[in-house]
């Protein structure tokens, strides 16, 4: 906006506000009843839907699937979808920051004097395809396990043992995400490269009776699995033993 | 005998009441009691001269057109009052202690408090409402332009708001200590650890060290009680003063009517 606009936007609003009313009562009236709109749907978020408190903190636990609130998904899925390690900073860090840095900075390059959003397409198309971004996000996060959710193509050996095998490969596999073996291994795309060594072969090198025996019995820093419930931890065994 | 009620006479031909220094010039207690309040806003007026910034933020004109859409602000300033109550009384109960006094209280609160866990409902569920309104006030503030000359500092106030206030949610998320909050913040942290250049070293301020340990629970609570509560109500204060100075936008589709004095002159 040059000096010649700003003036013009100055007369322009000042013309507007002088047609306009007091702020007491006129506006106070409509932001009291907003206000009391805001409690009510507090109060009866609160009866409704109440508070939860789950089970103590263990740090010790070897079976938890971390959620945020809901308004963090579109972060936490950002950090879900995204899984070369060499882009995963990108996605958790350098994603927001940067639409924070815009945000921050946005009247200071949106500097036309136009206030029409039919008039602004490119800023009302940008700002309409953020939020549906972050619905979309939101929505996927909250229908999506933990971030170490596991994804992985059932075995043709698995699929000709009948729907059995294929019912124990797929609980395996969930039983996997939510005990937390990705933080430390590495399977096919999913989980953290170290400190543990990768399991997407872990089959071929070791019979099942030994990924019985060392989750059992393992290498420190590994924690002992033997706690887990005894169906739960055949199943990771029929899984892991299957990834060959 | 009893009297009768005084005929309807129009208004305009009632005498007018008595002003209080008619009659016989001396005021009767019930006058001094009637202009009570008159007399206490002129004392505190005499010496603090409020009444002028009063007038100013109350009886400025807001301009036409002004709709729903402009009542989302001081919405979301509503739920942090809201949020600000709630949770003077969940800390009248709350311990920051990680070796089970902090799960021990929130329990407490929850299950024998009297209305406790209607308190905590209101907390949590307030935060989601407050996020939301934060969100739409800034798409209002987005799609109409309304950050646009002279208004620009207060959009970047308003970011700032918009940080601290997912910074109370982040925070506040861990001070139940249940296996929920310790795990997703333990994620959290560690997602500001694999950020570029400070990320680091803002997980350590966070974790209070290395690693998730005693006082990483009493660091979030001091930040989520007394730091950020403290600087969004300042920034909140400056907010709302930019918006009484500057006044807030008309609907960008509203033109004014061109004065007919000036088309003659521009004539």
């Amino acid at each position: 906006m040059n000096q010649r606009q700003k003036e013009e936007y100055l007369r322009e609003y000042g013309i507007l506000k002088s047609e306009g009313k007091p702020f007491f009562p006129y506006a106070v009236a409509k932001d009291s009843l907003m206000a009391c709109i805001v409690m009510l749907v507090i109060i009866l978020a609160s009866l409704t839907l109440g508070v939860e408190l789950g089970a103590k903190a263990n740090p010790a636990t070897t079976s938890y699937e971390p959620r945020p609130e809901w308004y963090f998904f579109f972060l936490f899925e950002l950090l879900r979808v995204i899984k070369p390690p060499s882009v995963v900073p990108l996605a958790t860090i350098g994603i927001p920051t940067l639409c924070m840095i815009l945000l921050f900075l946005l009247p200071f390059y949106d500097r036309g004097p136009e206030r029409r959003p039919e008039r602004r397409p490119i800023a009302t198309l940008t700002g309409i395809f953020v939020i549906g971004a972050m619905f979309y996000l939101t929505w996927s996060g909250a229908h999506a396990g933990s971030p170490y959710a596991l994804e992985w193509k059932t075995p043709n050996a698995v699929i000709k043992a009948g729907p059995a095998a294929v019912a124990k490969f797929e609980a395996g596999r969930k039983a996997i995400a939510s005990t937390g073996c990705e933080a430390c291994h590495k399977i096919g795309e999913n989980g953290n490269p170290g400190p543990g060594p990768p399991l997407t072969e872990i089959g071929a090198r070791i019979p099942a009776e030994g990924i019985a025996r060392t989750l059992v019995n393992p290498t420190a820093p590994m924690p002992s699995f033997k706690g887990l419930p005894a169906k739960k931890f055949e199943d990771i065994v029929f899984f892991l033993s299957h990834l060959k | 005998m009893p009297k009768l009620p005084p005929p309807p006479i129009p208004p305009a031909l009632k005498p007018p009441p008595k002003r209080p220094e008619e009659g016989n010039g001396k005021l009767t207690p019930l006058d001094t009691a009637a202009e009570a309040g008159t007399s206490v806003v002129n004392w505190v007026d005499e010496r603090t001269s409020l009444s002028g910034a009063v007038r100013w933020m109350m009886f400025r004109k807001v301009p036409k057109g002004t709709n729903w859409f402009y009542t989302l602000g001081s919405a979301t300033m509503f739920a942090f009052l809201s949020q600000a109550i709630t949770g003077v009384f969940l800390a009248m109960y709350y311990r920051p202690d990680v070796s089970g006094g902090a799960y021990e209280s929130i329990r407490y609160v929850t299950n024998d408090v009297f209305l406790g866990s209607f308190v905590r409902g209101m907390h949590k569920w307030g935060a989601s409402v407050m996020v939301v309104l934060v969100f739409l006030h800034m798409g209002r503030t987005f799609f109409f332009g309304a950050y646009k000359y002279p208004r620009e500092l207060n959009w970047v106030i308003g970011v700032v708001l918009l940080i601290l206030t997912m910074t109370m949610s982040f925070t506040g998320y861990l001070l139940p200590f249940d296996e929920r909050a310790y795990w997703a913040t333990i994620v959290g942290v560690n997602i500001n650890g694999t950020g570029p250049l400070i990320g680091p070293y803002l997980s350590d301020f966070l974790r209070a060290g290395p690693e998730f340990g005693a006082t990483t629970l009493s660091r979030f609570y001091a930040i989520h009680m007394m730091l950020v509560p403290g600087l969004i109500a300042a920034l909140i204060g400056a907010h709302l003063y930019l918006v009484a100075k500057l006044g807030t936008t008309a609907p960008p589709w509203l033109k004014a009517k061109q004065d007919p004095e000036l088309k003659k002159t521009e004539a």
